[in-house]
């Protein structure tokens, strides 16, 4: 290629405007998420900021002529394996904090010191590629959707039919590995019932949260006779994760009901 | 602008994913930023399709996302076994096969 068609194929690498803004609108968006993802201490945050990364990407394919891509990503990112992210949570509980304690000295700056470097190379490197853009407008002439089915159930057929296989065995895969067999015969409720009496907790079903005028949420604590509250009326999920209302004495609640009796 | 933007941006997101799954304890989160890092080798790959004017790009981002839809499931499934059996999430707990 002579520097002249070098030169002709460099100057037409520009793209639209709008595709511009939403770039510049999206990009940050995305990277700040993925920061958040990688910086928040609570994994529920993680899987949102990243649910909100990847719709960010999702309209970034949609921009770059691949609707079909990002409506998929839509679909089965955000869609379906963030809502199994978000399950397996609930499961393995939400108190799960993850322990800030270093296991390896050191380990916390080479893995920055690794990340920062890769990224520098990665990006550094791709400085030096010679760009061009054809663009995608002869290829989804016939739309975007028939293209990809062209190509998928075409040239890439048999890498789809191992696909189909793939999917399988993962099913069967997390059947088995979710399955749990029950070692010992089931307890009954005559069981159950001698064993809450012996072990000496609270036998009766634990008190329920407190109701107030204002708050009846099951993150405040009912009261005790001298006016503490009652740790046992909270669920303990509540107390791990910090979200229980503080609840203000009883002199203090009738003040303040008082003064808005007043006002 | 330039399209290679979009395969800078994949870049950064990539290297965010990886200091994600060196500096993450919790299992749980290591996966999230995994899924990250796939995400941004995709977001690449419809780049350079568009960049190339053909659609086997597009083709391979689907198949990588098949791909980590199934790695997903048998992920958390492992993930659910593991906190079963230890009551942790931790990375740092699942020790035993280093023996």
């Amino acid at each position: 290629m002579t520097t002249a068609a070098v030169l002709a194929a460099a100057t037409d690498t520009s793209t639209g405007t709008g595709e511009a803004v939403t770039f510049w609108i999206l990009a940050p968006i995305a990277v700040l998420a993925a920061v958040g993802v990688l910086f928040s201490k609570k994994a529920v945050h993680s899987a949102l900021l990243l649910a909100a990364t990847m719709l960010c990407l999702a309209i970034l394919y949609l921009a770059q002529d691949a609707p079909f891509l990002g409506v998929v990503q839509v679909v089965v990112y955000t869609g379906a394996v963030m809502m199994l992210f978000l399950f397996v949570l609930m499961l393995v509980g939400v108190d799960s904090a993850d322990s800030l304690v270093e296991t390896l000295r050191g380990q916390r700056i080479a893995a920055v010191v690794a990340a920062l470097g890769f990224g520098g190379l990665l990006v550094f490197g791709l400085g030096d590629a010679t760009v061009t853009n054809v663009g995608l407008d002869q290829a989804n002439h016939d739309g975007n959707v028939q293209g990809l089915a062209d190509l998928i159930f075409s040239r890439y057929v048999f890498a789809f039919e191992v696909t189909s296989a793939l999917l399988i065995v993962a099913a069967m895969g997390a059947m088995i590995l979710a399955h749990r067999e029950r070692q010992e015969p089931r307890m009954t409720q005559a069981e159950l019932s001698r064993q809450r009496f012996r072990g000496g907790q609270h036998p009766a079903p634990l008190p329920g949260p407190g109701v107030y005028a204002r708050h009846n949420a099951v993150d405040t604590p009912a009261l005790l006779p001298d006016g503490s509250p009652a740790d046992v009326s909270v669920s303990r999920v509540l107390i791990a994760r910090g979200d229980v209302r503080h609840v203000p004495g009883p002199e203090r609640e009738l003040a303040v009901r008082e003064e808005d009796d007043d006002a | 602008m330039n399209p290679m933007n979009y395969v800078y941006l994949s870049a950064v997101l990539f290297s965010i994913g990886a200091a994600g799954v060196l500096l993450r304890r919790n299992a749980i989160v290591v996966f999230m930023c995994i899924e990250l890092m796939l995400n941004a080798t995709n977001l690449a790959f419809v780049t350079f399709a568009r960049m190339k004017g053909s659609l086997d790009g597009q083709v391979i981002a689907f198949f990588v996302m098949v791909v980590a839809a199934a790695e997903v499931v048998v992920g958390l499934a492992i993930i659910v076994t593991i906190f079963r059996t230890r009551r942790s999430a931790s990375v740092d707990g699942a020790n035993l096969l280093k023996y």
